[in-house]
């Protein structure tokens, strides 16, 4: 462990905590009975899925391009998991053959 | 105690596509988490209190000497900002349930937000204790999936570089379930071509926060256009 138990302990606490008030946020801001104003109502709506498109980006932020391997990798895993989800909508078969892919090709090939 | 049985064997089905989904991204952080040095206890304590798959994926990166607690909330609440979102499309549903909506806020995760949000309550349950066991299973998968991992690390030496694509994937799958909604595809390609053009602009360890905030304004000015349908919740 690259840290004490104590100090480990508290990382996770702080982590929960901070967890917890992301999620808690809008329950404590619009109680039981009150009532949600139209743009909050439309926020809800709308930057789900934008998140969901930023965070995709975030998971590839660290993609080499420009050197080898050029993002190849991470271009054809993500396309195998794009297309196999398409085809079966099955999460674990998707998730699960892009991972061990994805791992095949940057422990063996590159 | 019996309607607690009748609502979990009743929910247990609609959870099987969470249970497979946690047990890959759960094992995925155990692992990430056991090659730090930690045994398979700390990442069932990490589970059991944090419960959150890239929040948690994130984490890992925390333990070593020397990181600021200020770096540890940030980081954290930006990864998770999102989930303040959820509760709102959930307001009216979880005001409805009692003391146990506290667990449910806790254990509001990007796959129980999905499954709370599309699964009919089916007849002759109880809605509140039906949607409580679907809260509770899933955070049993994904306290099972990083025990696994953590514990497949330290008895099979075997490499585990690039495992946390699962993030990656488990992402992709998701951004292809909301595509299907053809309402969401252009909120999701705001945030892929905003967060691409941030990233160019201030790098991998800076662009969230200036992505996140012209994906808000840009959502705003374009609401008229977004705007059209009524329900909050999918």
């Amino acid at each position: 462990m690259p840290l004490s138990a104590g100090m480990s302990f508290l990382i996770i606490v702080v982590v929960a905590i901070t967890t917890f008030a992301t999620r808690v946020i809008p329950f404590l801001v619009f109680p039981k009975g009150k009532e949600i104003p139209k743009t909050v109502q439309y926020l809800g709506k709308v930057l789900t899925p934008a998140v969901i498109g930023m965070l995709v980006v975030y998971c590839l932020k660290g993609t080499t391009i420009l050197s080898k391997p050029y993002g190849i990798p991470e271009a054809v895993s993500v396309l195998v998991v794009a297309v196999l989800h398409i085809w079966k909508r099955n999460n674990l078969l998707s998730i699960g053959v892009g991972t061990v892919l994805y791992m095949f090709l940057v422990q063996v090939v590159f | 105690m019996s309607e607690y049985k009748q609502a979990f064997k009743k929910a247990f089905p609609y959870t099987i596509p969470v249970l497979t989904g946690y047990l890959f991204i759960g094992i995925a952080f155990g692992v990430m988490y056991a090659e730090k040095g930690y045994s398979f206890l700390w990442a069932i304590l990490m589970s059991v209190m944090v419960y959150a798959g890239s929040g948690q994926y994130l984490a890992v990166n925390f333990f070593v000497p020397g990181i600021s607690f200020i770096q540890v909330i940030f980081l954290t609440f930006m990864v998770n900002v999102r989930h303040v979102f959820y509760g709102i499309s959930l307001l009216e549903r979880f005001n409805k349930i009692g003391k146990k909506r506290w667990y449910m806020i806790f254990a509001l995760t990007d796959e129980s937000y999905s499954l709370l949000c599309t699964t009919k309550v089916p007849k002759g349950v109880n809605e509140a204790k039906f949607l409580f066991a679907i809260s509770v299973l899933d955070h049993l998968y994904w306290i099972l999936g990083s025990a696994i991992g953590a514990i497949a690390k330290t008895l099979l030496p075997i490499s585990s570089e690039g495992i946390e694509f699962a993030m990656t994937a488990l992402f992709v799958v998701i951004f292809i379930e909301q595509w299907m909604e053809s309402k969401n595809r252009i909120p999701e390609l705001i945030g892929v071509v905003v967060a691409v053009s941030s990233l160019l602009v201030f790098g991998a360890n800076n662009f969230v926060l200036p992505a996140m905030l012209v994906i808000v304004s840009l959502l705003f000015v374009g609401r008229k256009q977004l705007d059209k349908e009524g329900a909050v919740c999918r």
